[in-house]
C-alpha cells in the first residue's frame, strides 16, 4: 500500500539554508545542495524548498541551486516562496521542481491556482495555507503568517481544492515551533473537508508526534524543518520507529 | 543514444538528468530521424490523455514510433505508459497507440477502499508478478513513486508488476519490446535509477 511520507523542509535565503543547522559529516551545514544530498541518503520521501529571498539576485541563485539538486537527487521536489504568477511556476518547473507550492500568491490572485492547474495539472499545484485560531475559528494568514486575511481557513482550502489544488500543506501557526505535536484538531477539520493529500506542518518535536499524526485519518505526510536540521531526530530513525509501530514507510 | 520524445507534455528535466547520472546519452527530441537513430526510445508524459495524444499526433511521430517499436525497446512513463494502450476513458473515449491490449480507466470507481484518495500520490511497493530483464536490478517490494488518477485495466496478459491501492493497480506492462511504467522511475530514487539502467541494457 501507499506509504505515509516524511518531508524535510529547507528555507533558502540568498543561496543558504536559513534555519540553524547542526550537522556532522557534511562540509557546509548551510549549503542546500549538501543538505539535500544528506536527506536523500537518509530516506526523505520528498524535499520542500522555500525560497525566502526577496532580491532578484537571490532568486537567480536559488534557481541555480534547484537545478543542481534536481540533477542529482531523484525524488519529488516541491518549491515554494514568491510564487505569484504562471511565469514563476514556469521558472521553477524548468529548473527541475515537480510541484509548486502557492500561498500569498493565491490569496492576492484567485485566478492563479485554476490557471496553473489547467496548464500543469492539479498534481503540480500545492496549496500552502498558514492557519491560526482567531476567536475560536480557523483563519488564513498571509505574508509568512504576519497578516490576518480575515478569511475562514476551511472555506479557503475547500475553494482552492475545487479550483485545482492537488495537495494541501497545512501549517498551523499555533503549533509552529512549539514542538509539542502537530495541530491535530486543525488537521482533522481540514481532512473532513477535502479529499486531496494533506501534508501536516508545524509542531513536530519527537517521533511519537508523527505516530500520533498518522493515527489520524486523511493525513498523508508530515513535514518538519528544525527537528531534522538540528538533528534532534534523524529521518532514518523516525521512519524505522514508525514502521515498527505499524505505519507503512519506504525504508 | 536514448531518444526522449518531446511533444510538449510534461517536464523532462528529471528524466534527462536521471539518464545522464547513469552515464547514458539522452536526446530530448521531436525529430523522427533521432527516433530512427536511437537505440531506445522513452515516451514521457504528464496531463490528460486526449490532449497528449493530440499533441503526439501533431508531431507526426506516431507512424515512426509504431515502426521503431518493432526494432528497439520503447518505454512509456506515467501518461506515456497509458498512451501505449488501445484506448482511454479519460474525459470521453480516446484511441491510444494500441501497443498494449486493454483500456485506461478512472481509478476512483474501481477502488475497494473508497476512503483512499485520488490521485494516488506517493510511494507504493511494486510487486513483481512476472520476472523480466527490466527487473534485473530490483527486488519485488521496492517502493516507486506514483502520481495518477487513471490506470491500465483489462491487461492481465501484459502486466509484469502491480501496486496495491486496495485493488492491484497496473504498475508495469510489456508487449513485445514495448514497456510501460505507471510510476515515475525518474522520481523513484535509487530504485527508479536501477529500473532505467536495466531498460538501457535490454
Amino acid at each position: 500500500m501507499i506509504t505515509k511520507r516524511i518531508i524535510p523542509c529547507l528555507d533558502v535565503r540568498t543561496g543558504r539554508v536559513a534555519k540553524g543547522t547542526n550537522f556532522e559529516g557534511i562540509k557546509d551545514v548551510a549549503d542546500p545542495v549538501e543538505m539535500a544530498r544528506m536527506y536523500n541518503a537518509a530516506g526523505a520521501d520528498e524535499l520542500v524548498f522555500y525560497d525566502i529571498t526577496a532580491s532578484y539576485e537571490g532568486r537567480a541563485l536559488f534557481t541555480d541551486i534547484l537545478k543542481k539538486v534536481a540533477s542529482e537527487i531523484f525524488i519529488p521536489l516541491t518549491v515554494g516562496g514568491g510564487i505569484n504568477t504562471l511565469e514563476d511556476f514556469d521558472r521553477v518547473l524548468k529548473c527541475g521542481a515537480d510541484k509548486v507550492s502557492v500561498n500569498s500568491g493565491a490569496l492576492k490572485n484567485p485566478g492563479l491556482i485554476p490557471a496553473a492547474a489547467k496548464r500543469y495539472g492539479n498534481q503540480c499545484v500545492v496549496l500552502s495555507a498558514d492557519v491560526k485560531r482567531v476567536d475560536g475559528r480557523f483563519r488564513v494568514f498571509a505574508k509568512g503568517g504576519r497578516e490576518d486575511t480575515g478569511r475562514d481557513a476551511l472555506e479557503w482550502i475547500s475553494q482552492c481544492v475545487e479550483n485545482g489544488a492537488g495537495e494541501i500543506c497545512l501549517n498551523s501557526i499555533d503549533t509552529d515551533g512549539v514542538r509539542q505535536g502537530f495541530d491535530l484538531e486543525m488537521l482533522d477539520a481540514v481532512a473532513a473537508r477535502v479529499n486531496v493529500p494533506i501534508i501536516a506542518s508545524g509542531g513536530a518535536g519527537k517521533k511519537e508526534d508523527f505516530l500520533e499524526l498518522f493515527g489520524h485519518k486523511g493525513i498523508d505526510a508530515g513535514l518538519a524543518a528544525g527537528i531534522f536540521h538540528q538533528k534532534l531526530l534523524t529521518i532514518r530513525e523516525l521512519k524505522e520507529y514508525l514502521n515498527k509501530n505499524g505505519v507503512e514507510m519506504r525504508l | 543514444m536514448i531518444a526522449v520524445i518531446d511533444y510538449g507534455v510534461g517536464n523532462l528535466f528529471s528524466l534527462r538528468s536521471s539518464l545522464e547520472s547513469l552515464g547514458l546519452e539522452a536526446k530530448v527530441t521531436a525529430d523522427g530521424a533521432d527516433l530512427a537513430a536511437a537505440d531506445r526510445i522513452i515516451l514521457p508524459g504528464v496531463g490528460a490523455f486526449g490532449d497528449a495524444m493530440a499533441k503526439l499526433t501533431a508531431t507526426g511521430l506516431v507512424p515512426v514510433l509504431k515502426e521503431q517499436a518493432e526494432k528497439k525497446p520503447l518505454l512509456g512513463i506515467c501518461l506515456g505508459m497509458q498512451l501505449l494502450f488501445e484506448k482511454s476513458y479519460e474525459y470521453g473515449e480516446h484511441a491510444g497507440l494500441g501497443f498494449v491490449p486493454g483500456a485506461v480507466c478512472p481509478l476512483e470507481p474501481d477502488l475497494a477502499d473508497k476512503t483512499l484518495k485520488v490521485p494516488q500520490i506517493g510511494w507504493n511497493a511494486l510487486q513483481i508478478l512476472k520476472d523480466d530483464p527490466l527487473f534485473r536490478y530490483i527486488k519485488s517490494g521496492e517502493y516507486v513513486y506514483y502520481v495518477h488518477s487513471y490506470y491500465g485495466k483489462d491487461c492481465a496478459g501484459s502486466t509484469l508488476a502491480v501496486s496495491d491501492y486496495s485493488i492491484p493497480v497496473t504498475g508495469v506492462v510489456r508487449a513485445g519490446r514495448v514497456y510501460g511504467t505507471q510510476f515515475h522511475p525518474e522520481k523513484s530514487g535509487d530504485t527508479g535509477l536501477r529500473i532505467l539502467k536495466a531498460f538501457a541494457e535490454l
